[in-house]
């Protein structure tokens, strides 16, 4: 019991962590109804800001905050690439996060910084006397909150419901008087902050930062929407929110679970592009399946 | 007071395609004026709207409402001034957000969104009152998604949004159109209220010549991108279906979409 406690408790960290990455992606992907690829050079946009600053030696928290804004400028690239060249959602977000690859080499200054014995926001929240498990584990679910209530404040902001629109009816919310190209910056540079932030988090927790680690973002971030929205539900925005960071969860639980089981890392991707397939086609299988049962 | 000067507009302009969907309109429409509109398939009314309402620029000519040149102004600038309902059920409101979220929303035609609480109390006390009046009992269901509503209850909440800020211009394009007879007739029925009851200025495109006789005080026919007949009042009220019919048939634009509905 106690082992299986244990086991818990990575996934469980990661699901959080990645999971702030998982709510940019809704909201660009869901709510934004915008599929932006920009998130697989925003999150190691993050974690190659924070991870130069703090070599150098500067504050993790304020490395952490200029991780944040990096990532709501990655995404305003986007949105600008889009809104005022006209360019399509997937090409603009292509574009952005092949330049990323380029600039994040630039900030880091070689692909891999490592944080061995440095001084991240988990030591310090350790340092407070929260012991090493615990301080990551209460740090990850306390801003995973605290995201979550904020971005449910927001989305039922004036502003948030214009946000919202944008992604349901673009044409309506204009003939009430908003600028959907302003919206759409908006909620692509606060999707692209959050992945960036959840990049912050994730060099700080695994002590590293590297180049390479964006790839696959998206599909990650799209597993732990779809899986959450199969398992929770989104009857309200609030419900929402939860499912995302519930199905990133569960979602870092089945990948611990497989390699446990003896999966090659390699074949993680694989493995991940199934799981959203099958979550993806869920609702057909349910009703191929009913139908089946009643038609026989 | 809608004004417009010598207003062209021309698709596909310097091609095989090229239409002139309006040639040299010239329109003034006095405050309180409740227009319809009719005119064969193609004729130009709904590009007469959308240039109105500034969906896209004009290649000639002035717009002004109440002496304000709003001619080079975006679409999300003129909202301040226009309530709009198309002919679409789906396109009036956003499906996967709350009766009061859009109401909320239609609120704030044309204000700055700020990050402020996007529904107060008190405003939803206005949204179930003003529901209410609908008679569909739409007041109960506050938090349900647009989505479960009927095409009939959302094209009537689109026009409840629309007029829900007092618009300085309401602009319907064939709104009862895609709904049943009875319906849109009921829609009609609700449209003629709000628009005297808030004293709207209004214009109305349909294809329902009865419609176009039964609403607002005024009726434009267009063809080939021109305004080819225009009767107020007195001389509307001696107007029948069958003058407009004979118009029509002079014309040679008799269209299947116009027998099919004026039908006997
Ligand atoms: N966006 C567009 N691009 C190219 N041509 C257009 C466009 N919109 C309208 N047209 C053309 O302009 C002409 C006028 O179209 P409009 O939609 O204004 O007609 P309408 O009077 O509303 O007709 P209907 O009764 O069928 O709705 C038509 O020939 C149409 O094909
Ligand atoms: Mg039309």
């Amino acid at each position: 019991m106690l082992a299986f406690v244990g086991f818990l408790v990575s996934p469980l960290e990661q699901g959080l962590i990645y999971g702030m990455m998982a709510l940019g992606v809704y909201l660009s992907f869901r709510v934004l109804n915008y599929a932006d690829l920009t998130v697989d050079g925003s999150l190691p946009l993050g974690a190659a800001i924070t991870a130069s600053m703090i070599v150098a030696g500067h504050d993790p928290w304020l490395a952490t905050l200029l991780a944040v804004l990096g990532g709501a400028v990655a995404g305003t690239a986007t949105g600008l690439l889009h809104t005022q060249l006209r360019i399509t959602p997937l090409l603009s977000g292509i574009l952005t996060m092949t330049a990323l690859y380029s600039i994040n080499l630039r900030v880091m200054g070689r692909s891999n910084i490592p944080l061995l014995r440095a001084d991240t926001i988990f030591n310090q929240a350790a340092a407070l006397g929260l012991g090493e498990r615990g301080a990551s584990l209460i740090l990850a679910a306390g801003t995973a909150a605290l995201l979550i209530f904020l971005l449910y404040l927001f989305l039922e902001t004036e502003l948030g419901l214009a946000v919202r629109a944008t992604g349901d009816n673009e044409q309506m919310i204009k003939s009430l008087g908003v600028n959907t190209d302003t919206t759409k910056v908006l909620g692509l540079a606060l999707s692209n902050a959050l992945v960036a932030l959840s990049g912050s988090y994730v060099a700080q927790y695994q002590h590293f930062a590297d180049v390479g680690m964006g790839i696959g973002t998206i599909i990650a971030g799209l597993a732990s929407v779809i899986i959450g929205e199969v398992l929770f539900g989104s009857s309200s925005v609030w419900r929402a929110l939860v499912a995302v960071v519930g199905g990133s969860f569960f979602y870092r639980l089945v990948i611990a679970l497989v390699l446990w089981m003896g999966l090659q890392p390699t074949d993680l991707k694989l493995m991940t592009a199934l799981l959203v397939v099958l979550a993806l086609a869920s609702p057909q299988l349910k009703q191929r399946l009913r139908l089946g049962a009643s038609g026989s | 007071m809608l004004r417009l000067k010598n207003v062209r507009k021309v698709f596909q302009a310097g091609t095989v395609n090229e239409k002139v969907a309006l040639a040299a309109i010239n329109l003034e429409i006095p405050a309180g004026d409740f227009v319809t509109i009719i005119g064969s398939n193609g004729a130009g009314k709904s590009t007469l709207l959308n240039v109105i309402a500034g969906v896209y620029p004009v290649d000639a000519g002035r717009i002004y409402l109440d002496d304000q040149d709003v001619t080079g102004w975006a679409e999300h600038v003129r909202a301040r001034l226009m309530g709009r309902v198309f002919q679409d059920p789906l396109l009036g409101t956003a499906a996967s957000m709350t009766i009061e979220e859009n109401l909320a929303m239609a609120l704030r035609r044309g204000e700055k969104r700020r990050l402020r609480k996007g529904i107060t109390a008190a405003e939803r006390a206005l949204f179930r009152e003003r529901l209410a009046e609908l008679g569909l009992g739409l007041e109960n269901r506050l938090n349900d998604r647009v989505r479960l509503l009927s095409g009939g209850q959302r094209q009537a909440l689109t026009l409840l949004m629309a007029t829900l800020k007092k618009p300085q211009l309401l602009l319907l394009d064939e709104h009862t159109a895609a709904l049943d007879p009875k319906t849109g007739e009921k829609v009609l029925d609700l449209t003629i209220r709000l628009v005297e009851e808030h004293r709207l200025t209004t214009l109305m495109v349909t294809h329902n010549l009865h419609q176009a006789l039964r609403a607002g005080n005024r009726t434009l026919m267009m063809d080939e991108g021109q305004i080819i007949l225009d009767v107020r009042d007195a001389e509307r009220q001696r107007t029948t279906v069958h003058d407009l019919l004979a118009l029509f048939e002079k014309r040679g634009v008799y269209s299947d979409k116009l027998l099919l509905a004026n039908a006997p």
